[in-house]
């Protein structure tokens, strides 16, 4: 679905990925662990070219997603992104938050776009929420919104910037069964993460990236019991 | 100090205030429309766009408004634009301030977390759906302060357009300096109705800026 190659991005003299060629294939979960600087999120975002990669081609769904002459919001329409800070927009209640690019961006009409966004607020546990202002709301209750928001576009993979980073740690789980349900359904999903539990039950294949490269990767009971390189060992010693 | 010419000239002074009220308003809206622009190019990535964007708000700020409404006033009909006097100064003072609101504006977007254009993006919106749809309507509310203390700066201002005959306030004032053969108390009026119209626009405007913030 997503075939990385030769993916370099530099920022100024910094080279933060050096190089990287990887695919991700439809219905998988894959989740992404390292060092903080290591380059995973920056990885993350050269996907849907939030950062634009110094050289290396993209290609999503059988188009090269870096060719200058894309236009890369038809794209992104079909590849949703969860940050790490929520970002949802402050000015608009819940249920704005989930219809507007529905609306704007694909032309749904209203009522069809509230309907669907009623559904996604239902299945979060958040009915109850959608008149309100994303401030009214607790980090956890904005981190589903903004998995709903993303999944109301019906993208065909999600992208998750360090999605727990930023919530207090009673409202991680909550974010992280939405996640789980999510992958049980058979979402494509990319999480950039530091939630070893998470990876270890919910991912297909984990990849350990450590200075702008994927040093190893595995599956999740492979890579967490048996890591094979010695920075991947040290790691999750440090982590686990 | 003899205050009779008051009660036979206050449909002047009252004329003329609601004209300088008007100029001031239409103004303000005009320079909102012109900064709007000049803001976007300015924060725009190509380097022509900004260059243009940049040596105009320079211009404008580097020379007097009374030169500037000069060569509107003088300049236009010469490139075959007739516009009513009123529009003229409108237009020449809208131009002025737009340089100053541009700046406002730039500054006002430049403050709204850059991951809100991220989030807009990455839902499929363009980079000027998402301006117009997330970015300005939050900039939008943190500007308004400055916004209203440009409202009250034209005011003041617009009294120079008296010079090209636009019956406002000041224009008015003369008049009556004139007709009276009084040069002095006329000015002590002008000036109290000055004083009490950005007084009070600047009192209406706080108590608009706390309840917006009460909402927040």
């Amino acid at each position: 679905m997503i075939k990385v190659s030769n993916l370099t991005k530099n920022f100024g003299k910094l080279t933060v990925l050096k190089s990287i060629n990887e695919s991700i294939k439809k219905g998988e979960v894959v989740v992404v662990i390292g060092p903080s600087g290591s380059g995973k999120s920056t990885f993350l975002r050269c996907l849907n070219l939030l950062e634009e990669p110094t050289s290396g081609e993209i290609n999503f769904e059988g188009t090269s997603i870096t060719d200058k002459s894309v236009n890369i919001n038809l794209h992104r329409e079909k590849m949703g992104m969860v940050f790490q800070q929520f970002n949802l927009f402050p000015h608009m209640t819940v249920l704005e938050n989930i219809t507007i690019a529905p609306i704007k961006v694909k032309g749904i009409c209203k009522e069809e776009a509230e309907k669907t966004s009623h559904r996604l607020l239902k299945r979060i546990g958040l009915s109850d929420k959608a008149q309100s202002y994303p401030n009214k709301l607790s980090g956890g209750q904005k981190q589903r919104i903004a998995i709903a928001r993303a999944l109301a576009m019906s993208p065909d993979v999600l992208l998750f910037d360090e999605p727990t980073s930023a919530l207090d740690p009673e409202m991680v789980g909550e974010v992280l069964d939405v996640m789980k349900e999510l992958a049980s359904e058979g979402m494509t999903m990319v999480v950039v993460t530091h939630e070893m539990g998470f990876a270890r039950e919910v991912a297909s294949r984990v990849l350990f990236m450590d200075d702008g490269q994927i040093v190893e990767q595995n599956t999740p009971s492979q890579l967490f019991s048996h890591p094979q390189h010695p920075r991947t060992q040290d790691f999750l010693s440090k982590v686990l | 100090m003899d205050l009779e010419f008051i009660t036979t000239y206050y449909q002047f002074f009252l004329s003329g205030t609601i004209n300088t009220v008007l100029l001031a308003f239409f103004s303000v809206l005009g320079g909102t429309m012109v900064g709007v622009i000049l803001a976007l190019m300015k924060l725009s990535e190509k380097k022509p766009v900004k260059f243009l964007a940049s040596a105009y708000i320079e211009f404008v700020r580097g020379t007097p408004l009374l030169v500037q409404l000069f060569l509107i006033y003088y300049g236009l009909p010469h490139i075959g634009i007739d516009l009513p006097d009123m529009v003229a100064g409108i237009f020449a003072v809208s131009l002025n301030s737009g340089a100053y609101v541009a700046e406002i504006i730039r500054g006002g977007i430049q403050s709204i977390d850059k991951g809100q254009m991220e989030a807009g993006r990455s839902l499929g919106m363009s980079y000027k759906m998402t301006m117009k749809e997330v970015i300005i309507p939050q900039a939008f509310k943190n500007i308004l302060p400055a916004l209203g203390n440009e409202f009250i700066v034209i005011i003041k201002e617009s009294a120079i357009v008296s010079v090209i005959g636009i019956h406002e306030l000041m224009y008015k004032t003369d008049v009556v300096r004139g007709i009276t053969y009084k040069p002095f108390t006329p000015l002590i009026v002008a000036a109290i109705i000055y004083f009490v119209l950005t007084f009070s626009i600047s009192k209406f405007l706080g108590i608009a800026e706390r309840s917006m913030r009460a909402s927040d």
